[in-house]
């Protein structure tokens, strides 16, 4: 594998936000999720969680509810306004005032003809999904708090609101207002099931479950102190969970008691602990609990007993961080540029002069400085940001603009804005000459730009759909894949495009041939080894060691790996992970027993790694316990002998 | 040397009464638990033994009610026989021969005249795997039937009785051992296993514990080694099963119960505590705390009204559905080790030993029952683990039982070791003893030995430690001042600088021996003068022993250099050794025999002898595994007439000894044996009629009258019938008296009525003058 010197950085304060929403959408098996900046994150489920399409957020426009119609994505929030989104540009289509204060509550009827939102002013307003967006129907009767809670009878025809104190079932075709009980406390969410039992969960910590037609009260689930604040129904309705305050997930079954007789209970059964905050989104996807809250993460818990074999889906998923990279290097000038939702930072990395045995701390000569802050225009946040490799060209995007600027960095440092134009360019990033594109599959203008000599000029690499990949410039395709690339990169000397897919397949492609190397089919035949397939995190960068052009290194959040491609690839009996082996056998044995991976986990929680023009490597590291020890205080519990 | 058979080793007094899961009787008027070789019927309002059911041979290991008889019961013992009782009257009404070694009995309403018994699966004792069979009683009259037909349902099974339970209506039987759990369907004849992970690697233990079926729904309750309870639903497919956890027990579930409705569930562990949990409202639950020691078994009456918690100090405590504990029945409590001898109180003849933490117990043998603890150590004791604190260590009691000597000790890590040596006397208006002296550090080391001097004149302690010295106590009477008499130190001495291991007074209290290692020194202790050297080597001292009564003349001793040695102490001059690896020699303190526990390959050998002679009275092989390290004669109420000559040494007093896993021991001879079985068949006598004991005292009483009555009236067969017979009397007491006439009336009549006529009287003058 080779020694390298090694930058450690932790000067990345890198801090993803709470987890507001979530709405999975069972027929194309995304699931749409929304964090507390209004950003709205799309995951594919059936491509290994892979974090498909960010659509960044925007200030004051925070969403409180996601629902799906369909393929289209509906969003709400304290705003007062119903957005819809272009998942194709990966912008907000458009803004619709609701008049009706702020939204705490969207929902499509399982029909996909109307959406319903709760209102500030106590209202229920129903719109019609349109083709070309949603126009207002007519409002239920109007209550005297905030509708805090909606939930559609499967049917259609009715819809359960949860409110201050109470809980109101109206009939959606004339508006009267059925069954209503009350009580002192606010009801989070509510649930109503086909057989008319509704599920609410409140303030009080109860889930609690009443009878639709005739609004009495059937049981009591006292399941903490603190607040229920998610509930969700399985499709078959035979499993309700409900996320707490606590951070626990609670699952109901409907259950007979007697093995026997066919009557049915619903009956409190395991207890999920995944989280150490509140859990504010939930939802049952049949095979597996997603849930997510404060503390950041998106946990998928398989429900084991769904799975024949143990496989992919079958393991616990959390996912910490976006998958694609917010740092960019200039590999040559040794600068990081550190991509914020509201500002890019830009530091210039230590160095050190000392030499040590390997495993050593080396002292530093200069300490890493910050050069730069830049503060991003309007309101809309920064969705992908690039530096050139020499360290002259700083380049970021949002939404609705993108800007270049030229960067000094010598001995006075300045920046002047070369470029500014409207439009969104996706994600995108300056490579060096070798080009290394940083790609959001999500979007469709990744731009690369390739910098000769200070001259500028503008290589476009852009994934059409999400499973091939189309180089203009080259004028050919890649051959279409099953799964989402989810890093690529293009080798400087060969002129080879090398792709990870989501799935973690390997693929390069010689642009030149225009077709599949020799490699890339060998490794095909062969196939990957076990133990590489299974990683449960998507690989989110490809890089090349300009030394030695046989070498790629990828890096995922736990691992970073070089394969080198002169040496034999590992059948499935091999040793994957044979570093460990290597270094106790002597010099002579030891060429037998290499093969074309080498990982190594040393670093953790990686954010991002490159090679240096010097041959040294910067890691970036964010740990999760740093981010852990930023968030607000969970709530109080009780702890045994505390 | 001989082997007899005619004594047998039987558990008698202060077994376990905690072993298995005690059952009340459905009208929870009676505690059913099995108690050593024999089950014992307690009455849940007064803790009194109502009746001892004898007739296992080997430990009892389960009893169930019969689920057709709710006055019968089932027991079932190591000795392969499964025996029915009528427990209120005491009488065993069959016996079912299985042949296998029992571990423990489930039964159920549903499968009538089927019992299920653990087994071991290979017909081995040693076996380490165990099998759930179901066994078909036949239906004969005889008192005692072979049980030919045993059918295989659940292999592999937990020998332990609260892994096994049966589900709603004894349509399933869910049985727990390891990680796994295994619910068979009787109907379908199929069985579904669930398995959870190890978890060590997370430092979670999720082993089961023990298990409890709902009674109405079908919900397993499970208990765990980590002190999760998980409540299984929907267990009647592979995959879907579903449970739910509880957790409040920091330790392992030791045993859970749910009550015959199924509104609560029940359960405890090491923490003393029982917890009710409300089924389906599990975050309302109910404590019982302080319970003293850590909850090995609950049992629940059929009613619900009572439960009942067996406890780690052998006791059982009996709880009112209230969650308030309303009896307590202590048996005797046997920590993991017995660090004072096992000792007999002079005055009541109960067994003295370590009680609880800090305690002494006294146990009466014969009546199987703990009489009272006394407090030594007067501290508070603190239930953790690592935490060293004081216990008492050595006891003694003089001949009268009027003074009795205790030492405790603590030894902390770093810090020196801690001593105390209190003297308590008895106080005859409490009926207890009371503290007279504490000696705070009495000697620089650990005390070795202590031992009172039995001569009536002088009352005088004395104490034998590390530190190389003896010394000797008296009670110095302050009669001139106005403090009571306490006690204080009289004499120190030592034998060249060698440490002292035991000490011993001859029987009248003229001579005092200690070992010094390998050198024996006796002493005068009314002079304190050193009479002679004895020594043997090689090999240190480990018993003295004065022999008694015609063999006073003699020493015994023993030697960890497997020597037993016998010293003349006329001549000071050995009279005969024999290599013996002795670990205990007890001496009777009523005749001249002496014990001789001596271990050898993993068990041990009983020698019985006079140190007369160097011949055993009686000897018994393999006792029992282990090293025998205490052991005490205990006086008898009721002197055996044996006049086999190798049961003699029974007659007066009788042989207690401790194996090493705390299990109290004793002999019991054929004669006794024959008085129990015919006191028992005594009571067999009539069966049409329920006889008790008490039937049989007063219709014995009854009879005796009748015919002293017979024997009295016979010879006076035509004497006039007594007045109650006279028509005016019988008149005046049947009548209503609302009828009858005014008194003035009457007390003519009943005057007259009683008068004797006066022409029979003169008949009977003429008769007797005549001749």
């Amino acid at each position: 594998m080779g020694e390298f010197k090694v930058h450690r950085v932790r000067f990345f304060e890198y801090m993803p936000t709470a987890i507001r929403a979530m709405s999975f959408n069972a027929h194309t098996e995304r699931l749409a999720l929304a964090r507390v900046d209004g950003s709205v994150e799309v995951f594919n489920f059936a491509d290994r969680y892979f974090q498909e399409k960010v659509i960044p957020g925007k200030d004051a426009h925070s969403i409180e509810a996601l629902c799906w119609v369909g393929g289209r994505l509906f969003s709400a929030g304290l705003h007062g306004e119903i957005t819809e989104y272009d998942l194709e540009n990966l912008r907000p289509k458009y803004s619709l005032e609701a008049y009706g204060g702020p939204i705490w509550t969207i929902i499509s009827n399982p029909q996909g003809t109307h959406v319903a939102i709760g209102c500030e002013d106590g209202t229920v307003k129903l719109f019609e999904v349109l083709a070309e967006g949603v126009q207002f129907e007519r409002n239920l009767d109007r209550q005297k708090g905030r509708i805090i809670s909606l939930s559609w009878h499967p049917s259609g025809t009715r819809i359960a609101a949860g409110m201050m104190d109470m809980i109101r079932v109206f009939d959606v075709l004339t508006g009267d207002v059925g069954g209503c009980k009350s009580r002192e406390t606010v009801v989070w969410t509510v649930v109503f099931l086909s057989d008319h039992t509704i599920f609410s969960s409140d303030s009080a910590g109860k889930v609690q479950v009443w009878d639709g037609h005739t609004g009495t009260l059937v049981k009591t689930h006292q399941l903490t102190k603190w607040d229920v604040l998610a509930l969700s129904v399985s499709k078959d309705e035979s499993s309700v969970v409900a996320g707490t305050s606590e951070g626990t997930v609670v699952q109901f079954q409907f259950i007979a008691p007697n093995l026997q007789q066919q009557e049915k209970e619903w009956v409190r059964t395991r207890t999920f602990k995944n989280h150490t905050h509140d859990v504010r989104a939930l939802v049952e996807i049949g095979t597996a609990i997603v849930s997510g809250g404060m503390d950041t993460q998106l946990v998928v818990r398989p429900l084991l007993e769904k799975f024949e074999e143990k496989c992919f889906a079958s393991g616990l998923r959390r996912i910490h961080f976006p998958h694609r990279n917010l740092v960019s290097c200039a590999q040559k000038a040794r600068l990081l540029l550190l991509q914020f939702p509201g500002q890019l930072e830009l530091w210039r990395l230590g160095e050190s002069d000392g030499h040590g045995k390997p495993g050593d701390i080396l002292p530093l000569k200069t300490k890493p400085e910050k050069l730069l802050y830049l503060k991003r225009k309007g309101k809309d946040h920064i969705c992908c940001s690039a530096l050139s490799s020499c360290g002259g060209w700083l380049a970021y995007s949002t939404v609705s603009s993108v800007r270049l600027y030229r960067l000094q960095t010598d001995n006075n440092i300045s920046i002047t804005k070369v470029l500014q134009s409207p439009g969104c360019l996706g994600m995108w990033s300056l490579p060096v000459r070798t080009m290394t594109t940083e790609l959001g599959l999500a979007l469709h203008l990744p731009v690369t730009l390739k910098e000769t000599q200070s001259k500028l000029c503008i290589t476009l690499a852009i994934p059409f759909s999400h499973n091939h990949v189309s180089l203009f410039q080259l004028h050919c395709m890649v051959p279409m894949y099953s799964s989402c690339p989810s890093a690529m990169g293009i080798h400087p000397t060969t002129n080879n495009l090398t792709m990870v897919h989501a799935d973690q397949q390997i693929f390069e492609f010689s642009i030149a041939e225009k077709q599949y190397t020799v490699w890339s089919r060998k490794l095909q035949m062969q196939g990957l080894h076990n133990l590489w397939l299974n990683r449960d995190t998507p690989v989110t960068h490809v890089t090349f060691n300009p030394k030695n052009p046989d070498q790629i290194l990828l890096h995922d959040m736990y691992m970073f790996c070089i394969i080198d491609q002169s040496l034999p690839l590992p059948d499935q009996k091999t040793q994957f992970y044979n570093q460990m082996t290597l270094r106790s056998l002597s010099e002579q044995e030891r060429p037998s027993h290499l093969h074309a991976f080498k990982v190594c986990k040393s670093f953790q929680d990686l954010m991002c790694m490159r090679l240096l023009d010097d041959q040294s490597l910067v890691v970036v590291e964010r740990p999760l316990m740093a981010i852990n020890s930023q968030l607000p205080a969970p709530v109080r519990q009780k702890k045994f002998a505390t | 040397m001989v082997e007899h058979t005619g004594i047998r080793v039987v558990h008698r007094g202060g077994s376990k009464i905690n072993f298995r899961e005690p059952v009340i009787t459905s009208d929870s008027r009676f505690l059913l638990c099995g108690s050593g070789e024999s089950v014992k019927v307690y009455s849940t309002s007064t803790e009194e033994c109502v009746h001892d059911l004898q007739g296992h041979t080997d430990l009892v290991t389960g009893v169930v009610l019969n689920p057709s008889n709710h006055l019968q019961a089932y027991s079932c013992s190591a000795d392969g026989t499964v025996r029915l009782w009528d427990f209120t009257d005491g009488i065993l009404i069959k016996t079912f021969i299985i042949r296998y070694h029992i571990f423990s009995i489930h039964v159920s309403e549903k499968h009538v005249g089927v019992l299920f018994v653990v087994v071991p699966m290979a017909n081995e004792k040693g076996s380490e795997l165990f099998q759930l069979v179901a066994v078909h009683l036949p239906r004969s009259g005889d008192p005692e039937v072979e049980v030919g037909e045993l059918s295989a349902v659940l292999c592999d099974v937990s020998p332990n009785p609260g892994a096994v339970s049966f589900g709603t209506g004894g349509e399933y039987i869910a049985a727990a051992k390891g990680l796994q759990l295994e619910v068979f369907f009787f109907k379908k004849q199929k069985s579904y296993r669930f398995s959870l992970k190890s978890g060590m690697n997370k430092g979670i233990n999720n082993s089961f514990t023990c298990i409890s079926c709902h009674p109405k729904e079908d919900c397993i309750a499970t208990g765990h080694a980590d002190g999760k309870i998980r409540l299984w639903r929907n267990f009647n497919q592979k995959k879907e099963y579903t449970y739910s956890t509880l957790h409040w027990h920091h330790n392992a579930v030791n045993t859970l119960r749910f009550t015959p409705e199924g509104t609560n569930l029940l359960s405890g562990g090491i923490e003393s505590v029982l917890v009710q949990w409300r089924y389906t409202q599990e975050n309302q639950k109910d404590f019982l705390p302080r319970l003293g020691a850590a909850i090995t078994h609950i049992a629940v009456s059929p009613d619900g009204s009572l439960f009942c918690t067996s406890h780690a100090d052998n006791k059982i405590t009996i709880i009112l559905s209230s969650v308030k504990v309303s009896a307590i029945i202590q048996g005797l409590v046997k920590d993991d080790c017995v660090r004072t001898d096992l000792m007999i109180d002079p005055r009541s003849k109960a067994l003295v030993l370590n009680g609880k933490p800090g305690h002494l117990q006294f146990y009466s043998l014969h009546r199987d029952k703990q009489l009272y603890n006394l407090d030594i150590v007067q501290q508070e004791y603190i239930h953790e683990q690592g935490v060293d604190q004081f216990q008492v260590v050595k006891a003694a009691f003089d001949t009268h039982g009027d003074w009795l000597a205790t030492v405790e000790e603590r030894r902390q890590k770093s810090s020196e070791l801690e001593i105390n040596l209190k003297l308590w006397s008895y106080d005859e208006q409490t009926q207890s003893f009371v503290l007279n002296t504490t000696v705070t550090a009495p000697h620089e080391d650990q005390i070795t030995a202590m031992c009172f001097s039995p001569s009536p004149e002088t009352t005088l302690l004395v104490t034998t430690s590390l530190d190389g010295h003896f010394k000797a106590w008296l009670l110095a009477d302050h009669s001139d001042t106005e403090e009571s008499a306490s006690w204080s130190c009289d004499f120190v001495g030592g034998y060249h600088l060698l440490k002292p291991g035991c000490c011993c007074f001859s029987a009248d209290g003229s001579l005092l021996a200690f070992g010094f290692q390998e050198v024996v020194t006796v002493w005068s202790p009314t002079s304190w003068e050193l009479l002679t050297t004895l020594s043997q080597p090689p090999g240190a001292v480990r018993d003295l022993c004065f022999g008694r009564l015609s063999c006073s003349k003699y020493l015994l001793g023993t030697s960890t250099k497997n020597q037993l040695c016998c010293w003349n102490l006329l001549t000071c001059s050995l009279e005969w050794n024999t290599p013996m690896d002795v670990s205990l020699l007890q001496a009777d303190p009523f005749s001249e025999n002496m014990a001789a526990f001596c271990s050898q390959s993993g068990s041990t050998d009983l020698f019985v002898f006079k140190p007369s002679e160097p011949r055993p009275l009686f000897s018994k092989k393999a006792l029992c595994t282990g090293k025998v390290e205490r052991a005490i004669f205990a006086p008898r109420d009721q002197m055996l007439e044996s006049s086999e000559e190798y049961s003699q040494w029974l007659n007066r007093s009788q042989l207690y000894f401790l194996t090493q896993h705390m299990d109290l021991m004793t002999f019991s001879t054929k004669t006794e044996e024959d008085r129990l079985l015919a006191s028992s068949k005594q009571l067999m006598v009539d069966d049409s009629v329920a006889i008790t004991p008490f039937y049989l005292l007063l219709g014995r009483h009854k009879q005796q009258q009748q015919e002293k009555q017979e024997l009295l009236t016979n010879p006076l067969a035509e004497r006039t019938p007594l007045p109650q017979g006279s028509i005016a009397i019988k008149e005046l007491l049947d009548t209503p008296a609302h009828v009858l006439p005014s008194a003035s009336f009457l007390c003519s009549m009943f005057v007259r009525s009683l008068l004797v006529s006066s022409s029979s009287r003169s008949k009977l003058e003429d008769n007797v003058c005549t001749p």
